[in-house]
């Protein structure tokens, strides 16, 4: 028998997305794969596109603040505060203590709230379906508490230009002393049903692995860098609030791979409450607001803040011309950023790794697009 | 053979479809009850007394849901596909024994039979995810027929060991063969190895890969609606059923048991290793196509191959039943032992790192 040489195989292109259940939201990848096997992948954004940076050059600069929550809207306050960092410093405003606990509070809760979102999604790509109730029953408890404090779930728009909206509510120490216990125990219980699961360490373990320099060069940062074996993080590197008053870790992986990536997260959230309880117990009393002008003229100039968000390096380079509304604001986002290296984790690897990949990258479609 | 033998034939595949489908709906409430309770969550409450009459519910929609079909695609492959895969789903039925006389139809080959029919399946997945000309489902459809075909392995190779121990292939013969203790005694391996390549051959958590949902969004079954797709999921639901109670035959001695009358042991038994499955689903991720082929290839079949060794050794010999019960529990706890050892020695490295930048960060 004679094999017919024209014959010739062609590789399949699968389209993932923008309607995928993985997908984390609107994001495409178009694969090429041989079989099983990933050989290219082209990422698709812009479908959640609605032009942040633009919209904020005609709103006025406690505006906002608004637009900020909707970049990255697990993590409102993490958002947030760079924003009104960059004015504060472009303004030379002096932020009272007592704003700055709290801002604090707020962004570490909201870290924890959000790798919980992370890790539920993570478990669903992986194929088990508990992961996401497990992870969602402790942030709900969270998200109330966000209500109570900001007056909304989400979206809380809860930090303005020099201060908070408003002061903490009464029982605030108690719903918290309520909270920790159970987020403790809820992590914990989270960890036990996932962590050390021989399935999911067969899917995640050498999976997407990339190596710190790479990821340095493609401009990784937070926890998907950490995995790589770098520390770098903002809140020791290049600390803002009272970062260097606390003491926590900054975990680590060692390979880069899933796991790791996985794993750094999981540390995250304990790290994360050591910082709450430590504030909480040393929140001082005092004002929450600075003397603001009644319109926001930040002098001519341009500033970069940079702080680190859940899922990275979050910076604002604002341009003020010296009038009401800025010149030009530039939204460097970590999920952006982060994607950048979805192909080079991707290829190699198997169609069902994808959708764990970019899980483990943990990336906002609203953070990804602005 | 005369109307009547007909007649009273016709009525007995009558029954035994609608005993099936009860149990279906009855298996899809159990289950949605089940992962409710494990999730934290109340399952279906809104129809009737603690959504007692979701199964119908949902059944209706299906009946009267509108069958859209992708206007592109293989028409004969693509209609001809539920059927393929719904009815060898229910003809292994006729063979499997309730109790000593509850039984359609009793076979001398009743083992044989099941384990033919059941395969044909496969064909009809092929089929689905061909005629669908969609790319999940060609890739599922794929999935399915490696993953099929390979744990079909598995499955008769320790099935062949429990007919060596009962020496018939006659189902009731089996059960009556199992009257001081059960085969799980004797093959406690084997049973485990029979559950974890039926999961495989069902195609459920951890092993739905054929269509795992958050990657190949439903796989073979994307394209389909309305009463086609309850085609597939019926079929599904009683493979599901039929696994759990070729386990209580192989394994759980059937129907004997004291007191009460056999048919409640049966299902007690069958629905014991259905809840099982159901359990597993709400715990575990799924595993990727390679990972599944290695299990079966490199783990499952040589030890279902030493399994059948050490069986015909005690059966040869005739040894006492606790030498058998010993070589099979050791075999399962050495090879547990090796799954888990791997699994300590992997999560080592992460914690190691974390150690190293805590111990650095003190200095």
């Amino acid at each position: 028998m004679t094999i017919d040489q024209s014959l010739d195989t062609v590789d399949m292109m699968l389209n993932m997305g923008p309607q995928h259940p993985s997908t984390h939201g609107v994001f495409r990848m178009v694969l090429t794969v041989d079989g099983e096997n990933i050989i290219d992948v082209q990422p698709h954004i812009g479908y959640l596109h609605r032009g942040s940076e633009k919209l904020c050059e005609a709103e006025d600069y406690r505006q906002i603040v608004d637009l900020f929550d909707r970049l990255d809207y697990v993590s409102s306050f993490n958002n947030e505060l760079p924003y009104v960092m960059a004015v504060e410093k472009l303004m030379g405003l002096e932020v009272p203590e007592r704003a700055q606990y709290i801002r604090l509070i707020m962004c570490e809760l909201n870290r924890i709230a959000s790798h919980l979102l992370f890790y539920g999604a993570f478990g669903a790509d992986c194929g088990a379906v508990t992961p996401f109730l497990y992870g969602f029953r402790e942030r709900e408890q969270m998200q109330s508490l966000f209500e109570s404090v900001s007056g909304a779930r989400m979206m809380h728009g809860y930090f303005r230009v020099g201060g908070v909206f408003r002061d903490l509510p009464d029982d605030f120490n108690q719903r918290l002393d309520s909270l920790l216990p159970m987020l403790e125990k809820g992590i914990t219980e989270c960890e036990a049903l996932l962590s050390k699961n021989e399935l999911f360490l067969e899917r995640t373990l050498g999976v997407g692995v990339i190596d710190a320099e790479t990821a340095i060069d493609f401009g990784v940062t937070g926890p998907n860098l950490r995995a790589s074996g770098s520390t770098y993080d903002l809140r020791k590197d290049d600390p803002y609030l009272m970062y260097p008053d606390f003491d926590f870790n900054v975990p680590v992986g060692a390979s880069g791979d899933c796991f790791d990536r996985y794993m750094v997260r999981m540390e995250e959230m304990w790290e994360s409450l050591k910082i709450v309880k430590q504030a909480v117990a040393r929140l001082p009393q005092g004002p929450i607001m600075a003397k603001t002008p009644r319109t926001l003229r930040p002098p001519k100039g341009d500033v970069y803040v940079r702080t680190e968000n859940p899922r990275g390096e979050m910076g604002v380079y604002l341009v003020s011309d010296g009038k009401d509304k800025p010149h030009r604001i530039k939204m460097r986002t970590p999920s952006f950023c982060n994607l950048v290296a979805l192909r080079h984790m991707l290829i190699g690897s198997y169609v069902a790794d994808a959708v764990v990949i970019l899980g483990s990258i943990d990336i906002v479609l609203g953070d990804v697009d602005r | 053979m005369s109307w009547q033998d007909v007649l009273f034939i016709v009525l007995k595949i009558l029954a035994i479809i609608g005993l099936i489908t009860v149990v279906v709906l009855l298996l899809t409430y159990m289950e949605r009850k089940a992962l409710g309770r494990i999730q934290m969550r109340m399952g279906p409450m809104r129809t009737g007394f603690h959504g007692i009459f979701q199964p119908i519910a949902d059944a209706l929609k299906l009946l009267l849901k509108e069958d859209v079909t992708p206007s592109v695609r293989d028409k004969s492959a693509f209609w001809i596909a539920p059927l393929i895969v719904f009815v060898p789903a229910f003809i292994l039925w006729i063979t499997i024994p309730f109790t000593e006389d509850l039984v359609v139809r009793n076979l001398e080959y009743g083992i044989f039979y099941i384990i033919a029919v059941s395969v044909v399946s496969i064909v009809g997945i092929l089929m689905a995810s061909w005629g669908s000309n969609n790319k999940y489902a060609l890739l599922g459809g794929a999935r399915a027929a490696a993953q099929l075909i390979s744990y079909e392995l598995p499955i008769i190779l320790v099935i062949l060991a429990v007919v060596m121990l009962a020496g018939t292939l006659d189902m009731r013969e089996i059960v009556n063969a199992q009257g001081s203790y059960p085969y799980v005694y004797l093959q406690p391996l084997g049973f485990v190895i029979f559950l974890v390549a039926g999961l495989a051959e069902l195609g459920r958590t951890p092993f739905d890969i054929p269509t795992a949902e958050s990657e190949i969004v439903g796989g073979p079954y994307v394209e389909y609606s309305g009463m086609h797709w309850s085609m597939f999921f019926l079929a599904e639901y009683a493979n599901t059923f039929a696994i759990g109670a070729l386990g209580t035959i192989l394994f759980l001695g059937g129907w004997s048991g004291p007191l009460l009358p056999g048919v409640i042991w049966f299902a007690i038994k069958t629905v014991a290793i259905i809840m099982a499955i159901f359990w597993l689903r709400a715990t575990l991720p799924r595993f990727r196509i390679d990972q599944l082929m290695t299990l079966c290839w490199q783990f499952l079949i040589p030890l279902t191959f030493v399994n059948i060794l050490l069986t015909g050794i005690y059966a040869f010999y005739g040894w006492p039943s606790w030498t058998m019960f010993l070589m099979s529990m050791a075999l399962l706890v050495v090879s547990g032992g090796v799954v888990r050892l791997r699994q300590r020695a992997r999560t080592a490295q992460f914690e190691e790192a974390l150690k190293a930048r805590r111990e650095k960060l003190a200095t």
